[in-house]
Formats: structure tokens, sequence, C-alpha cells
């Protein structure tokens, strides 16, 4: 018990001539922190964002049907016959098939990209849309207002502004005009009878790939995509978009990486006399190794931690204004909304371990050899 | 007490610059006094006392402490000696911890942090609780003068508050034996005068003082008892004085 107290006291003021030893050095002690915690600021952010990002198109792709089925021509998307839907409920294992009408809208007032879509709901009234909330922003406009789209003819159609989507489902939502059938088919001339493509609902999700293989089967120039399949693609989506983002960021690391093993490795005049000072008067190596150990730990844990908390601060908080643009997608109306924080431990330990692990080895190696010199040396300086 | 057996040191051995500091000296060093070794530079002197005070092992040759082995935690009950040169090298630290207090010819503070950090510095690994041994440093101080200077940095102080402030060093784990290699080379006669006077008074306290000099304000002083001078590694004549 008295040996571990002991070993606690050792520790305790170790550390404490540690902190009084970083003091010395200000300058290089602060701006090597300050380098450090942007490296961590800016991974951490892009960990927190991706994960978020990913979870935030989970949740929302949770409401989304079991399975899509397209229809193929030369290798393209084309319209779905409504036989298509009736051949397909017959499948057993199949609740519901729901034909799907959307497409899209190029709005030449602000040259962005409109997802139009028809609406199931049967209240829905005819000139009325439901539109993303970053439309209204982008357009400026309120509920009642009225939104002219141009039809296929060139005919404007006037929509009354009946709801705008909670900025909740932004990621998705933003650039979503929601319109009844007829109003869809009176915009692009769609063909009555035919559907984008079909929603389907299974009632035992473990049969989804069956009823999938039917599909294919019974109809060979559909396309059926599963749920789990646009989530994964989403998925990865963000993953390539993150890394795209690290591969930009890489070149900031390289600069970090290369500053601070210059930093950390770099044993001074100095610090060499000062090791050997330390011996003399009675320090072991292992306790010159403690000291640089505490050194490297307080600088690379500080800036470790703040870095997580400033980044926490900036995707969950401010809605990461440093990344929204390459990571969110390209678009011309970006969505607007408030991450839900969620934190990976295990994305937090790579990253715990390949900053501060590395920074603190690189502290203490050099010291090695310094802090196994004849403790004699000193009394020849 | 401590006892030298044939001690020698050679640096390079079996190099064709191989090159003996100390050679085949045998002496005997008694408790609380100030012995002194006198010699021109490369005499030894200074090879002599870090084998001395465990900073560096003999070529050839023992080395035994007596007397002030009740500082050594590890040694065996009954024995009244250790025999220094064939320990490892943790124990050796732990001997240099308790038992020897140093004195630099440059001083050898450590710049940046402040006088009575300084003087806590060998006490910091030794796992004794921190206001125990900042007591005891501030009351060093206090006895030296110096307590005014606790908070200041050392760059800062004049070459006798160095001096002072390395001598407290020395003291922080009250240690049986003060080894100084040349204290004053960097020092004016009064000052010098003055660290002999400190050097008298820790004898008083009934410790062992060495000193590495050729300095006559030392080796002169009527408060040295034994004189050893060295020249070329080796003993030249050795007079005890009292």
């Amino acid at each position: 018990m008295k040996n571990v107290q002991k070993a606690i006291e050792r520790h305790l003021n170790i550390l404490e001539f540690t902190l009084a030893s970083l003091l010395r050095r200000k300058a290089k002690n602060l701006s090597l922190l300050a380098m450090y915690l942007l490296v961590v600021f800016m991974l951490a952010s892009l960990q927190f964002f991706v994960t978020a990002l990913k979870r935030e198109a989970a949740i929302i792709l949770d409401d989304a049907p079991d399975m899509v089925v397209q229809r193929l021509m030369a290798g393209r998307q084309d319209l779905v016959p409504g036989s298509y839907a009736s051949e397909i409920a017959l499948i057993k294992g199949v609740t519901a098939v729901r034909p799907r009408l959307w497409g899209y809208y190029y709005d030449a007032l602000n040259g962005a990209n409109y997802t139009i879509m028809a609406s199931d709901d049967p209240t829905a009234v005819a000139e009325r849309a439901s539109i993303g909330s970053g439309i209204a922003r982008s357009r400026n406009l309120a509920v009642g207002d009225l939104l002219p789209l141009i039809s296929y003819d060139k005919n404007p159609i006037m929509l009354e502004i009946g709801t705008i989507f909670p900025s909740g489902s932004d990621l998705i939502a933003a650039d979503l005009i929601m319109i009844t059938p007829e109003d869809f088919h009176k915009l692009f001339n769609f063909p009555s009878g035919q559907a984008t493509d079909l929603a389907v609902t299974v009632h035992n999700p473990k049969e989804l790939p069956t009823v999938a293989a039917k599909v294919a089967s019974q109809l060979p120039d559909s396309r059926p995509i599963l749920k789990s399949e646009i989530m994964r693609t989403y998925q990865s989506i963000f993953d390539w978009r993150g890394g795209m983002t690290l591969v930009i960021l890489t070149t900031s690391l390289l600069s970090f990486i290369i500053f601070a093993w210059d930093k950390a490795t770099g044993l001074s005049a100095e610090e060499r006399k000062e090791i050997g000072i330390l011996k003399s008067i009675g320090w072991e190596t292992s306790d010159v190794l403690l000291l640089k150990l505490w050194e490297g730990t307080v600088i690379s844990l500080t800036a470790f931690l703040l870095g997580v908390v400033l980044a926490y601060w900036h995707v969950f908080f401010l809605s990461a204004p440093l990344f929204a643009q390459a990571l969110k997608g390209w678009s011309v109306i970006y969505p607007r909304f408030q991450l839900i924080p969620v934190v990976d431990a295990y994305q937090l330990t790579i990253l715990f371990f390949l900053t501060v692990v590395p920074y603190t080895t690189a502290t203490v190696i050099p010291c090695w050899r310094a802090a196994t010199i004849d403790p004699d040396a000193a009394m020849r300086y | 007490m401590i006892e030298l057996s044939r001690i020698t040191k050679s640096f390079n051995s079996g190099k064709p610059n191989q090159f003996t500091a100390v050679d085949n000296v045998s002496l005997v060093i008694n408790p609380a006094q100030i012995t002194v070794f006198k010699g021109p530079s490369g005499s030894g002197k200074t090879s002599l006392l870090t084998m001395i005070g465990c900073m560096a092992r003999p070529t050839s040759g023992r080395i035994f402490l007596r007397g002030v082995a009740a500082a050594v935690p590890f040694q065996q009950e009954g024995a009244e000696s250790v025999e220094i040169t064939s320990l490892p090298e943790r124990f050796l630290n732990e001997i240099r911890r308790s038992t020897f207090g140093f004195i630099f010819q440059q001083f050898n503070l450590v710049k940046g942090i402040s006088s009575l950090e300084n003087v806590m510095l060998p006490a910091y690994p030794t796992g004794e609780g921190r206001a125990l041994f900042r007591a005891r440093a501030l009351n060093l101080m206090e006895q030296f003068s110096i307590s005014r200077l606790a908070g200041q940095q050392v760059e800062l102080l004049s070459g006798g508050e160095l001096q002072r402030v390395a001598i407290a060093r020395a003291l922080i784990n009250n240690p049986a034996i003060i080894v100084a290699d040349e204290p004053t080379a960097h020092l004016d006669s009064k000052l010098s005068q003055e660290f002999m006077e400190i050097a008298g008074r820790l004898k008083g306290e009934g410790k062992s003082v060495l000193i590495a000099s050729h300095d006559p304000i030392v080796f002169d002083s009527p408060l040295v008892d034994s004189l050893i001078e060295m020249r070329d590694g080796a003993v030249d004549a050795s007079r005890g004085r009292r």
C-alpha cells in the first residue's frame, strides 16, 4: 500500500514538473498544440459529420419502401406500365405495390433542380404543393404564396404553397415538391397508366431477396432495388465524400506530421543538458522517460480532447460550415438541418491511436538515448 | 567512512586512444570531515568523485560505504558496509539519491523554473509527498538566506545566489555525503570564503564533504580535515589535517 502511494506521488510530482517544464517553452509548445488541435479538430469534425450523415440517411430511409421496382429499356430507366404493379402484387409475400410518379424539374430562375413527386394522399388538393424548406429559402416562399412551374409545353402552372416540409427532413426533402398526380401529369405530359417506378412492401423482410428474384424472373426488363441496397449506396457515397475530403486534408495532415516529428524528436542541446542534470542529481532513466512521456501525453491529450470537443461543437451546434458544401452533396440548394449528435466510440478510439499514441512515442524515443547517458556526463558540462 | 580499494578508471579501453584517468587509488575518507582533492586539471579528481558518488563505475577496484549504509534501503540487516561498485544501476541510483548531494562547477541548475523548483528537483522522483519536501526546501532556502528568491527564475540570480541554490538542492534529500566539484571555480574570493563557511557548517551537522578543487581558498582553508593531492590519476601525497 505504501509502495502504491509512493508510486502515485512519484507520478504526481513528475507530472507537476512536466507542466512547469512545458510552460518554459511556451512559444514552441503552444504552436505545436495549436497545429495539433487543428488537425484533430478537422479529422474529428469529418468523422462526426460523416457518421451523423450516415445515421441521418439511415433514419430517413427507414420510411422508404422495402423494394423499388424499375423498368429498364436499353439499359436506361423507363416508365413502368400499370400491369407490372398488378403482376407483382400477385407474388406471395407481397403486401402492397404502389406506383410512384416522380421526376426532375429545372428552375431556370435560380439554376436549381427540384425533385417533383406525386402525392399518394387522397386528400391532396389540385394546384397546391408541399415544398422542401430549401426551395422555400431560395425562392423566398411562405405558406400561401404561389410557385409558378413551367409545364412541358411552356405554359405556367401556378401552385399554391400548402405546406413547407420541416427542416428535420431537409437532407432528403430540401429540394422536393409534392403535387397531386393530376398536376404531375399536366406538368410533364406524363402518360397515364404508367409510373416512374413501383414501391413494393413485403411482409417478411427475410423474403425480400426471394421476392426480388421472382420479380426479375417474371418481368425480365425490371430491376428490383432493395432498401438495404439503397442504404448501402448512401453509406458508400458519404464514405466516399468523407474520403475525398480526407484526401484534401492529407496535405495539412502531412505538414503536421513533419512539423510534429521535427518538434518531438529534435532534442535541443539545452534539453540534452537538462536530462544530464536530472540524471546527475539522482533521477533514473525511467524517471526521465516518465517526464518525457508525460510531456507528450499532456500535449497530445490536450489537443485531442480540445479538438474533439471543438469538432463536436462545430458539427452538431454549427452544422459543420467547414465541410457542409463538400459533404452534403452537389446542389444549388443545400439542405439546412441540425444533425443529431452521434459519436462512434470505435472511430474516436482509432483517432486517438492515430494521433496521441504516435506523438507520445515520437517524444519518448529520442529521449531514450539521451536518458541513458552516464550521470557523470553532467559533471563535465 | 568511504573506502577505496585499488580503484582504476580507464576510458576507451583496448583502443589506441586508451586513457587512464584514475590509476590504482586506495584511500580511506573519514565521515563528518571536509576532504579536499587537490590537483591540476586532468589529475583525476573529478573522475574519482564521480565513482565515489555512484555516477560512474571504476574499471577495476572496489568502493565501500561504511556507516552511511543506513540510507541504503536494500541493505541486509547487520551488514556494516555496502560495496557499491558491483551494485545494479537501479540500486546505485537509489544510493546516489539518498546518500549523496552534488554541487557542480557550473551549478547545473535548470533554467526557466524557479529557484524553489530547482531545489526540490532531486526529490521529485523519490515518491515523497510534495508538501513535505517543499517545506524542507523552503527551510533550506531560509537557512541560506535565499528564501526571498524562491519564486525567481534561476537565470536572474547572481553567482553567489546560484551557489546557494545549488547547495540547497544538494541537501534536499538530506544526504550524508556532499560531493562538490570545483565549486569555487566561478566565484570571487568572498563568495569562495562563504562557500567554505557553509561547508564547515555542514561538517558541523555531521555530513562528510568531498571537494575537488585547485583553489587555494579551498585547500588552504583551516576547515579542511584531509587533503589528498592528485597528479596523473594517482594520489601524489596524502596528509591528514585537523
